[in-house]
């Protein structure tokens, strides 16, 4: 169901991920981020695997969870996967009828970027899981603030990003409620051709549509009521402060990718 | 047996996820055709989710629910037969409108059930009297109306299915007070015409007392009785305690019993109070009270 979506869902919890200060682990998931790219073998992808394991058991999030993250892109996987397995040509021959060849060097690229995008996704899904997305536009912020030297508008952007995560939740449940009063009008949204069900999204969709600019133009009133006026001159409520834990993390990641690196520089799987 | 009867229905949000949350607990209930049944429990007790499973848009955690003798769920092919036949109307509906005009989106529902177009206009043509909607605003586009004549297109949507059962969920949820009167009475008067059995779910006992014969109470996702207007009003500090009020006037009158004036029924509507005040002012020339 369309429930499942979790981008953008916070887990409260008191772990030591959660309690990290939100730069730091935009921070870390970056460097995560880079050393699933520097890897060049499996070796290296196994170390971002203990990596992303040891980070979900310290959190606390029940490893249910990370799969379930990994299922709305199940679909990509598989088309970069067929991808690679038809149109990489190196090593043996291990298939072969008409113009498909597959290959050794296909099936491994096919299954090495396979668990890169599933370790890429779960890592980011962690950020989400342990940082309230409010906290992490306010990180984003703070980080992007030395742009305002050039007239970047960073409070604007984290401001769309606060609003659009926030509204994510809301409009899955929107959704949810007018397929619901849809399919009790008897709507069929499950079967035919993909024309068929294209056509049977019409009734979500334009009441979908009508709902969020609805609800855009309420909320821009409501903030305009309470004198929101953009960035400036705006204090905060919550102060971002780092930890020594927030140190610690960081030298541990760095750890992890100084090892995928030498595991680069001397073993090649 | 009944057109709707659940046995030991629970449903639980949120499985396995600290959000986890029981909505409906151990429900048994037995409507029988025909009915018009008020369901009434605070925001959070259980309603909105109990109707939902009525139509098989929820399957339950655990229990069974059956419809006209039919299990849910047993058959999931049948489900869309089922749906034709329990109509719900949402909380909001004029929120689910999509179609260019007031007459294409009523069509909606009958044009899914696949019904021939002589059928499909007849249907809409009756439900837009029924529920008030001059033919000239049915070639208008549902945006343009008012927030209470998109409502009743919404529900209109909904009744030209004919269903054998028709559950609203707040339908008077919004709307000022003439509104709100419309739509009780309509609801009145298509359960008086139709015959059929009608759900109305809501949180305001006034707008329930005025339309329904029995009520449904739930609180904390269980069903707290299910009975007679009158069995439910008379447990009335029962239901202050669970946040829930018996209308002003049935309050006015159990207070005037208690002090002694006979009266032979049970007072639910204004209107009601006034005939039966007038009748004993006339009988007495004046109400003794000792």
């Amino acid at each position: 169901m369309i429930k499942d979506i979790t981008i953008g869902q916070y887990f409260p919890g008191k772990s030591v991920v959660h309690r990290l200060d939100p730069r730091v682990k935009l921070g870390l998931t970056v460097l995560y981020i880079v050393m699933l790219f520097v890897a060049s073998g499996f070796l290296g992808l196994g170390v971002g695997v203990i990596y992303l394991l040891l980070a979900f058991l310290l959190s606390g999030i029940p490893l249910k969870m990370m799969l379930k993250s990994v299922k709305p892109i199940v679909p990509i996987i598989i088309f970069t996967g067929i991808l690679n397995l038809f149109f990489i040509s190196s090593g043996e021959i291990l298939f072969e009828w008409h113009f498909i060849k597959i290959t050794t060097g296909g099936l491994r690229t096919m299954i090495f970027m396979a668990s890169r995008i599933i370790l890429l996704i779960c890592g980011t899904a962690l950020l989400t899981y342990t940082t309230s997305p409010i906290t992490l536009t306010d990180a984003i912020e703070r980080i992007l603030s030395p742009l305002k030297i050039i007239h970047f508008p960073a409070h604007e952007i984290a401001m769309m990003m606060t609003i659009a995560l926030r509204f994510i939740p809301t409009l899955i449940e929107e959704t949810d409620k007018i397929m619901s009063a849809q399919k009790a009008r008897g709507a069929d949204l499950d079967t035919g051709n993909v024309f068929q069900r294209a056509k049977a999204l019409v009734p979500i969709l334009i009441p979908l549509f009508v709902s969020a600019f609805r609800r855009a133009e309420e909320l821009a009133l409501a903030m305009e009521c309470r004198c929101y006026h953009g960035g400036d001159g705006r204090t905060r409520l919550k102060q971002l402060k780092t930890a020594p834990r927030d140190y610690i993390a960081l030298a541990v990641t760095l750890l992890f990718l100084a090892a995928v690196i030498v595991l680069n520089i001397f073993v090649k799987i | 047996m009944g057109i709707i009867r659940t046995e030991n229905l629970s449903y639980v949000y949120g499985e396995g996820t600290p959000f986890r949350k029981v909505a409906v607990d151990s429900v048994d209930i037995d409507i029988d055709e025909g009915e018009i049944v008020g369901i009434i429990g605070h925001t959070g007790s259980g309603k909105s989710t109990l109707i939902q499973h009525f139509n098989g848009l929820l399957k339950p955690t655990s229990g069974k629910v059956f419809i006209d003798g039919e299990e849910l769920f047993a058959d999931k092919s049948r489900l869309k037969e089922i749906r034709f036949k329990v109509g719900l109307v949402f909380q909001y509906p004029e929120y689910q409108l999509f179609e260019e005009t007031v007459y294409k989106d009523i069509a909606y529902g009958p044009k899914n059930m696949g019904l021939s177009d002589d059928d499909t206009d007849r249907r809409i043509k009756e439900t837009a009297r029924l529920v008030g909607l001059g033919p000239e605003l049915l070639q208008k586009s549902p945006f343009e109306l008012s927030g209470g004549q998109k409502r009743r297109v919404a529900i209109a949507g909904v009744m030209a299915m004919e269903p054998k059962v028709l559950i609203l969920d707040e339908p008077t949820a919004g709307l000022d007070p003439k509104g709100r009167d419309m739509i009780l009475r309509m609801i009145k008067e298509y359960h008086a015409e139709k015959g059929v059995t009608v759900l109305l779910v809501s949180h305001s006992m006034e707008d329930v007392a005025k339309t329904v014969s029995k009520i449904l109470v739930m609180n904390d996702a269980k069903v707290f009785m299910y009975g007679d207007r009158s069995q439910v009003f008379a447990r009335a500090e029962e239901l202050t305690s669970m946040g829930l009020t018996v209308p002003q006037v049935t309050r006015v009158f159990d207070r005037l019993r208690a002090m002694g004036v006979e009266f032979s029924d049970e007072v639910f509507s204004v209107d009601y109070a006034k005939d039966l005040v007038m009748r004993l002012l006339k009988e007495k020339g004046d109400v003794k009270v000792d």
